[in-house]
């Protein structure tokens, strides 16, 4: 379809969101990351039946670690769509995009900077 | 040069050079002849030098053991129902135009709008019935089977994409829920979702100029005549056979029944009137996504009993070279960088990429091609692997899901395994996205590849176990299902055990007399226990109990208790048929079991056929008994049928007699309508009746007296009957305790549950497991035939593989860090992780999924999930990351 959407998402495959760990998810702030989509398939409608309700638990305790620790637990939000929704990706992309923007850069890149004036 | 979209049904426009849609297979471009101007850009410009104009229809032939018909349906045309105002107004739209309305990648991209002014719709309605139960305009008598649920559906998703506010009305005769669960979506779209359902008759579709909305005229159920003004209005419309396919048949010499679908007997659901000739989905008869492709199985087959003597005969074999032991070895990576024509070139700086990744770690080789996946492509990175002796390879180009398998083939043709390969996506996740910023699609580019070599650099060999299959299966089920089931497996050359608990074959057709069309059932069940007991690849186990059951797929292992003596038995075998089966419903309604004048439908059948209706001068049936209730939430699908069949059959017998049939919704959905328009021109007499106010039935000496209101009357009526039949739904048999030993999973009636209600329906989650007749959901016997075969078919395909390659990409436990915490235990969707003799969990590769969530759950990181191992994963995050802090 070839749907625009910014160049900064970059998508790394699971074979199911219940493969991925809340560690995956809090390296990549750690790593300077502004923000992280978990992206699977409908509620009900997963390919393994239950992994992206697994992810949703993971994605919320991430957020609730990453609100605690500093960096804002709206960096991380999962998103539901079947395989057949293109449009509905790009969309979500722009969306988290556009929420990264207003929340503004990474703390940890800032205490970097900070650190290294 | 541009040109109408027909997949869109003409809503939007598309290229005269255009991919019909985005899943179409081949994913390919195709040229529209009449449109194309011949100007010859396109040659011109396409470097791999795809475009041939002079390419004309080709006609071959083919020469084949069997051919199968599936050639489908139409939608009707409802231009010529002028007063539904299709054609005056582009708010009147077809379901199949909504069903484009509604996609993502529809004409609109999924907003919903109306054509006219692509306002948004604050009312939409659907009238259903347009091209189907219809023999006054358009001829088609028969019911479309999957236009209320479309309709349903179409009215929920509206209601999903507009998120204001969004009236949904479906005018209707009855609302044909018939399928499996489908009744508890009706109740969610009705009384969760308020989807208005109305009883009624459309007079007009009158388009109201000066707003674009319609005035829809129509006569309810108390015969007053309405007016509602609707902003959209939905024509479903019914399914019918296209005039080529009906030329085809001619062709063939096939017969068509009086609605053009093909003839088939109720017993040989997919046979065609010609040998060797089969047929499935709507060419049979109307039918929705998951009956036809159940009906596609069977037809397989059929077919394939004709060819069993010819199978494996003109199959071909690929020579793979030993592996080359890499394991120990430093990463040596070679990348190949794609220009995919100037699908990547053109937006990408290729050689900037390939350039740089020369600079990335353990990188020994690099290179780009116009097209990597082409063959002498294929031939060039074989060379360069062999001459650079590389040990891991990472294409830069597009997207794993269609061109990962070839690569692979490639890495192995050199005795590299298939696991020490990696894809960077740089064209669909890249050039073509961000075709309008080149600089940063480059600066993409380069951090996909540096993070496909950062991963590649952490993979290592896996190995793909092998594992036999035994040629045998285990049918479970002596009934209708069961028998057809282990014949079907019998006649393509399979062994087949059939257990049946009971002490004869036959299960619940043994009760039944004849089916609706008058063929005798008796007869055909007798035939066919003959045909299974005398067939050398068939045993059969009666007065069998199933008490264990180990294995996985191609390699299972049943233990059965034989005969009155229970003697223990175990059998060997790599797949499983469920046939367990259903039975009636034994009613607690209406008085039944207190008085001999009130029946089920089985039991009037077997009277009919015993005594006749000589007799019978006034008969009462009630429909939904032990239906659609709280207990039941399901529609049994075959009730409606067998009351208008008992009725004809009183009928034909005793013409005088009255029959009044109290029923909730008549279900005769596709052919069977027929029966149900026979029955009231014979005069039998129809009374919808609401759940709230249930007929009331006092037996007294003179008569069974049933009291029920009319609605077009607006009475309470009273008849005095002879006989009440009650119409009993179908009860899954008690297969608890088999569903425990198995491991399968049921839904709440006691219907086993298949792996995909559209996709695979007579598959069952645990692989090598099938399911079908009535133990899958209430059906009629000519569709547990094919449901059947269908599970003969499937387990077919497992069992004519001697030996299973299972995929590596499973799960692994390192037991020493394994604290036996259950976890993995409790998370599996398959149930696949046990704790073991040594006290630690153990994954069998065989039944692993490979989905990964018992990895992510698992508190002490001791289960791995190959090839997406943490430090893989975790490798890629970094490298994308690189240089970011």
């Amino acid at each position: 379809m070839r749907l625009n959407y910014p160049t900064n998402v970059k998508i790394i495959r699971v074979p199911c969101t219940g493969k991925v760990d809340t560690i995956h998810i809090l390296r990549a702030f750690e790593k300077g990351a502004d923000g992280v989509c978990v992206i699977g398939c409908m509620e009900g409608d997963c390919h393994y039946n239950s992994g992206n309700f697994r992810a949703r638990k993971r994605v919320e305790q991430a957020s609730h670690l990453l609100e605690q620790i500093g960096i804002g637990g709206e960096r991380v939000k999962m998103f539901n769509l079947s395989s057949g929704e293109g449009p509905r990706f790009a969309q979500y992309a722009v969306e988290m995009t556009e929420r990264v923007t207003a929340l503004g850069p990474n703390p940890i890149k800032l205490a970097r900077k900070r650190a290294a004036a | 040069m541009t040109a109408v979209n027909p997949y869109n049904k003409n809503l939007d426009d598309r290229r005269a050079t255009f991919i019909e849609y985005p899943q179409a297979v081949p994913l390919a471009f195709a040229i529209d002849p009449k449109v194309c101007i011949g100007c010859g850009l396109c040659e011109n410009i396409c470097l791999a030098k795809a475009v041939r104009y002079a390419d004309r229809i080709k006609e071959s032939a083919l020469r084949v053991g069997a051919v199968i018909l599936s050639s489908g349906s139409e939608g009707y045309d409802p231009s010529g129902l002028d007063y539904f105002g299709y054609g005056r107004s582009p708010n009147v739209v077809t379901s199949e135009e909504f069903e484009r309305i509604l996609s993502a990648s529809g004409p609109y991209r999924g907003h919903v709008m109306r054509p006219l002014d692509r306002e948004e719709p604050r009312r939409i309605a659907w009238i259903q019935c347009v091209g189907s139960r219809d023999t006054n305009r358009c001829g088609n008598g028969y019911c479309s089977s999957v236009c209320c649920m479309y309709a349903i559906k179409e009215a929920m998703i509206a209601k999903e994409h507009i998120h204001g506010d969004l009236d949904c009305t479906i005018f209707n005769m009855d609302i044909r829920t018939f399928g499996k669960d489908y009744e508890k979506y009706y109740l969610r779209a009705r009384d969760k979702e308020g989807v208005q359902f109305v009883k009624a008759r459309i007079h007009t579709v009158d388009p109201i100029a000066e707003t674009g909305d319609l005035a829809v005229r129509y006569v309810d159920e108390s015969g007053a005549i309405r007016e509602e003004i609707f902003s959209m209005v939905v024509l479903s419309v019914g399914l019918q056979i296209p005039r080529a396919s009906v030329a085809l048949a001619g062709q063939l010499g096939i017969e068509l029944n009086k609605y053009n679908f093909v003839a088939t007997d109720p017993f040989l659901p997919v046979t065609t009137s010609r040998p060797g000739i089969y047929t499935c989905g709507v060419f049979q008869g109307p039918k929705d996504i998951p009956s036809s492709i159940t009906e596609a199985s069977a037809a397989a087959c059929a077919a394939g009993r004709d060819l069993a003597a010819a199978r494996g005969t003109e199959t071909r074999s690929i020579e793979i070279p030993d592996e080359i032991d890499v394991s120990g070895e430093t990463p040596r990576i070679g990348v190949f960088v794609c220009n995919c024509g100037i699908n990547i070139g053109g937006i990408v700086k290729v050689q900037e990429v390939q350039d740089y990744a020369a600079t990335l770690p353990n990188v020994v080789y690099t290179d780009q091609n116009l097209f990597t996946c082409s063959q002498d492509t294929q031939d060039k990175i074989k060379d360069k692997i062999k001459a650079h002796r590389l040990n891991r390879v990472v294409v830069a180009a597009c997207t794993p899901k269609t061109h990962e398998p070839m690569f692979q083939e490639t890495l192995q043709a050199c005795g590299i395994n298939k696991y020490l390969f990696e894809m960077a996506n740089i064209r669909n996740q890249n050039s073509w996205i961000h075709s309008n910023d080149p600089p940063a699609a480059t600066r993409k580019a380069k951090d996909l590849v540096r993070a496909a070599v950062a991963r590649a650099g952490t993979l290592h060999p896996l190995e793909e176990k092998k594992i036999s299959v035994i040629p045998r299966a285990l049918v479970v089920g002596g009934g209708v299902a069961g028998m057809n089931a282990a014949l079907g497996l019998a006649n393509q050359g399979f062994e087949a055990v059939l257990v049946e608990k009971e002490e004869k074959l036959g299960g619940l057709a043994n009760r039944l007399t004849h089916t609706i069309e008058g063929a005798d059932v008796g007869a055909y069940v007798d035939d066919l226990i003959r045909k299974v007991n005398d067939h050398p690849k068939i045993q059969v186990q009666t007065q069998s109990l199933i008490v264990g059951f180990t294995g996985f797929k191609g390699n299972f292992s049943t233990e059965v208790l034989v005969g009155p003596g229970m003697y223990e038995r175990k059998i060997a075998h790599g797949a499983v048929v469920l046939a367990t089966g259903a039975r009636e419903y034994q009613p607690k309604e209406y008085g039944y079991g207190e008085d001999p004048r009130v029946v089920t439908q089985l039991e009037l059948g077997a009277r009919l056929a015993e005594k006749g209706a000589g007799d019978l001068n006034e008969v009462v049936m009630i429909q939904c008994v032990g239906s659609r209730n709280e207990e039941n939430p399901n529609c049994s699908r075959i009730c409606c049928q067998s009351a208008i069949k008992n009725a004809l059959h009183i009928k034909a017998e005793n013409p005088d007699a009255n029959v009044y049939v109290l029923y909730r919704d008549i279900r005769t959905y596709g052919l069977l309508e027929d029966y149900y328009t026979e029955a009231r021109a014979k005069g039998v007499l129809f009374f919808r009746y609401s759940p709230e106010r249930p007929p009331e039935v006092v037996a007294g000496e003179a008569g069974v007296a049933v009291t029920f209101e009319d609605p077009i009357l607006g009475r309470r009526l009273q008849v005095s009957a002879d006989l009440l039949a009650l119409s009993a739904g179908m009860v899954a048999e008690d297969t608890e305790e088999l569903g425990s030993i198995m491991k399968l999973a049921r839904n709440a009636e006691g219907y086993f549950m298949e792996a995909h209600v559209k996709l695979r329906p007579v598959e069952m989650a645990t692989e090598g497991v099938f399911v079908c007749g009535t133990a899958h959901s209430p059906k009629l016997l000519s569709e547990t035939i094919a449901q059947a075969y269908a599970a003969a078919s499937r387990a077919t395909t497992f069992l004519s593989q001697s030996e299973m390659t299972l995929s590596a990409v499973v799960a692994q436990v390192d037991a020493d860090k394994c604290a036996s915490c259950l976890v993995c235990v409790r998370s599996c969707p398959y149930g696949v992780p046990r704790i073991n003799a040594e006290g630690v969990s153990e994954i069998d590769p065989a039944l692993c999924h490979g989905c990964g969530i018992c990895a992510g759950e698992c508190p002490a990181k001791a289960i791995e999930l190959n090839w997406y191992e943490d430090d893989q994963l975790l490798c890629k995050v970094e490298a994308l990351l690189e240089g970011v802090l």
